[in-house]
């Protein structure tokens, strides 16, 4: 907080040298004085050139943001190859993730696959079984539309208690972004689908294949066939150049790499859905094709990896909701564990199967806080507590853990994630 | 990905446009010919529809298991560090930590044919043959104790196999079980008399740091790899004695390794290190790679015949080594695997 007039003289030399470490010990110094370097002395982008145009043909985020990435617990599982890792929703705002930092889950690894040796084939009960290459699809009608995909698996290493100390770990199997596709629907009626057949599977082209057995309802419901997100090209590591958006439902059921769609009158009853993606409850029966993602909220901060470091005062709390069975209509906070709720503000209304961003903006007093967050969604469902959850299925779900989280926030402004009584 | 499908499409795409019927008002897409359909359309119902002819007995199964599976799944499917467990955990799943495997928890064999034919061995997918599916397959049921030493599976065996849990899995059953009670208004004022805290995050210290210089805790001075390194590259005469026949079956034996270990110009490490360079390498040499503490304290370098033993049984030979390998029974083979560790570089 001091800023005496040597400090400045020295530092006026190493700012025209272009010293960005000066700049950055005199940030908190907002209550100086004696004015404010930043302001009272010319700085060197504000006097030399910035870069031209062309310098990153395809732009990364700015250097001071490199913390702002995808991590994964190495401890989950055998190798990289098969495993996940997690959006770091803990430093993101507004609802629409950024492919670049969107979690990444795959079976067999993230192949390469280009447009021109891509071939989706629709098979089984059809009139017609039809391949379709990339640019057939590009002819059909599109649409565009914002949805969640949450791993089933997100938040599943909280059962047992509290374990991962972040947001992004312990929520951060979820991304949201603006699919650019052909309805499934479409593309069925195109081959002359047999109105009769109860399910469709999926496969990727990845070695995982990574087939999924889906009602013929959900497949005509709002399922697509998308080859854009967030108005670019899929990503690589998310399935490019077409995957399966299935709103609302476990993300193991989005395909990547989608390569063919075969009609069927009875599930397949892969691996994918019987040894994996299954809830064994605690008398050791075990649920299988839970597909909704019930509905689901966490602060995001402050949180763990974003603590407080402003001291009392002025606060913004905010985190995400979302619901698979439609619109967030409601999400209430929590400071003190879930004893009294305060309804928060929805930064925009809830969309269907969409995040939704929620704000408290609040005075905090410097005392400690247990954070809470709880949605509604249009159903009148309410997100329920982990003691609820345990309460009907046990320990060893796994998947489909959609409990209250608590962020013990303490006088210094960190947190912590614990669980309360 | 075999390289068979995408050939075959890229080769029918030119000559089948005319020949389609369209089926749809768009027009768009052509006729899938049926042997693409026949290439891609694998899966097999519960009931074992779908499944090539074929049959391999759980004695083949035990040869081609040794030798393509147990090098994750265990030479038992006992599963090796966090890789799957196939056999066991019979009568768990109601327990504290229920063992999800083939025998406890599959309903299904035909899942287990399906997968293994499709996605495995871990990648080299789409290698084994029918018969060598059904034989490991065999394997895996014997291992389960759910058949006999002389089982033969083949598709007419196929219905005879009992798998314990079929029974053991209900239908999403959330809304008769949830959803009535979680649709109520939600309680705002006066919800509960206490709230204490019952268990901390930090009390686990499971959570990755996000600066990775974290210091391990019993870290190995780096010094033995930082004084081994300098000479590794030069002091073996690697080309002198090198034989391309052999590397070439030695490519063969690595597919056993490809699952953890990469080889060539963008080779990284994954569960372990990658092996550009290994024979004549220091031991623990590559920088980013998180090595067991005994791999790190271990010094020297890979000569032959220090790969050979390693190889042979990595845990006996490198106490503590985080390699979950069975290790190479065949002598040939170690000799085969080492010519062509030879030829890698980046």
């Amino acid at each position: 907080m001091t800023s005496d007039t040597t400090h400045k003289t020295a530092s006026r030399r190493a700012f025209l040298k272009g010293s960005l470490a000066a700049g950055g010990t005199l940030a908190g110094a907002g209550m100086a004085r004696a004015g404010d370097p930043l302001i009272t002395e010319v700085q060197p982008w504000a006097q030399g050139f910035g870069d031209p145009v062309d310098e990153t043909p395809y732009g990364l985020p700015i250097r001071f943001e490199s913390d702002v990435v995808r991590r994964n617990v190495p401890w989950l599982t055998a190798d990289t190859i098969s495993s996940i890792n997690f959006t770091p929703i803990h430093a993101l705002d507004g609802t629409i993730t950024p492919q670049g930092c969107g979690f990444e889950r795959h079976h067999s690894g993230a192949i390469e696959l280009a447009k021109p040796d891509y071939r989706l084939m629709i098979n089984g009960l059809v009139d017609q079984p039809l391949v379709f290459t990339y640019e057939d699809l590009e002819r059909f009608p599109r649409e565009n539309h914002v949805y969640f995909l949450e791993c089933a698996a997100n938040t599943g290493m909280e059962w047992a208690g509290a374990q991962l100390n972040g947001a992004q770990f312990t929520h951060g199997m979820i991304h949201n972004m603006e699919y650019t596709g052909v309805p499934l629907r479409t593309l069925l009626e195109e081959a002359g689908y047999d109105v009769s057949a109860k399910w469709i599977y999926v496969e990727g082209a990845d070695a995982s294949s990574n087939g999924r057995s889906i009602p013929m309802e959900k497949a005509l419901d709002d399922v697509i066939v998308a080859f854009k997100a967030n108005g670019e090209a899929l990503r690589k590591e998310h399935g490019y150049p077409v995957r399966l958006v299935v709103p609302g439902w476990e993300g193991n059921l989005w395909v990547k790499w989608l390569r063919r769609i075969e009609v069927m009158n009875q599930p397949v009853e892969s691996r994918e859905e019987t040894s994996k993606y299954t809830d064994v409850l605690a008398d050791g029966t075990a649920r299988k094709f839970t597909w909704v993602m019930d509905a689901k909220s966490v602060v995001t901060a402050p949180s763990p990896q974003a603590p407080i470091t402003h001291g009392p005062g002025p606060l913004v709390i905010t985190g995400l909701a979302w619901s698979g069975h439609g619109r967030i209509t409601r999400v209430d906070v929590s400071k003190d564990g879930g004893k009294t709720w305060e309804t928060a503000r929805l930064a925009r209304e809830g969309e269907n199967k969409a995040l939704t961003r929620f704000y408290l903006d609040t005075d905090w007093d410097g005392t400690e806080m247990l954070l809470q967050s709880r949605a509604v969604d249009e159903t009148g469902y309410v997100q329920p507590t982990k003691a609820q959850l345990r309460e009907v299925r046990g320990l060893n779900s796994v998947y489909h853990n959609n409990c209250i989280q608590t962020w013990w926030v303490k006088p210094t402004g960190e947190a912590e994630n614990v669980e309360v009584s | 990905m075999s390289k068979f499908p995408k050939t075959l499409c890229i080769a029918l795409a030119g000559t089948m446009i005319a020949a389609s019927a369209q089926a749809g008002q768009y027009g768009l897409g052509r006729a899938a010919a049926p042997d693409e359909i026949a290439a891609w359309d694998l899966d097999v119902a519960p009931d074992g529809t779908g499944l090539p002819a074929g049959s391999g007995s759980v004695e083949e199964g035990e040869q081609i298991f040794s030798e393509s599976c147990a090098v994750c799944h265990g030479e038992f499917a006992e599963g090796l560090g966090n890789w799957p467990m196939l056999a066991g955990g019979d009568g768990t799943l109601a327990n504290v930590d229920p063992v999800k495997t083939v025998g406890s928890y599959w309903p299904y064999l035909s899942t287990t044919w399906d997968y293994i034919h499709r996605s495995m061995p871990f990648g080299n997918a789409q290698s084994l043959s029918a018969d060598e599916v059904y034989a490991i397959t065999a394997y895996i049921l014997y291992s389960n104790f759910l058949v006999e030493d002389d089982f033969v599976l083949s598709r007419e065996s196929f219905g005879e196999v009992e798998m314990p849990n079929a029974d053991g899995f209900i239908f999403d059953d959330r809304a008769e079980t949830e959803y009535g009670q979680w649709r109520a208004e939600p309680c705002m004022q006066d919800c509960k008399d206490l709230v204490e805290i019952t268990m901390k995050a930090t009390v686990l210290d499971v959570t990755p740091q996000e600066t990775t210089e974290a210091a391990a805790p019993q870290a190995a001075p780096a010094a033995a790899s930082e004084e081994a390194t300098p000479q590794a590259t030069e002091s073996t005469p690697v080309e002198a004695s090198f034989d391309p026949d052999l590397a070439a079956s030695g490519e063969k034996v690595f597919r056993k390794c490809k699952a953890c270990h990469q080889v060539g110009k963008d080779a990284g490490n994954r569960a372990g290190p990658q092996l550009n360079g290994i024979v004549g390498r220091a031991v623990g040499a590559v920088d980013d790679f998180r090595y067991s503490g005994a791999m790190e304290k271990a010094g020297g370098h890979w000569d032959e015949a220090r790969l050979a033993e390693f190889l042979a049984n990595p845990k006996k030979a490198m106490k503590g080594t985080k390699m979950s390998f069975a290790g190479l029974k065949k002598d040939a083979d170690i000799t085969a695997l080492t010519e062509y560790l030879k030829s890698v570089s980046p």
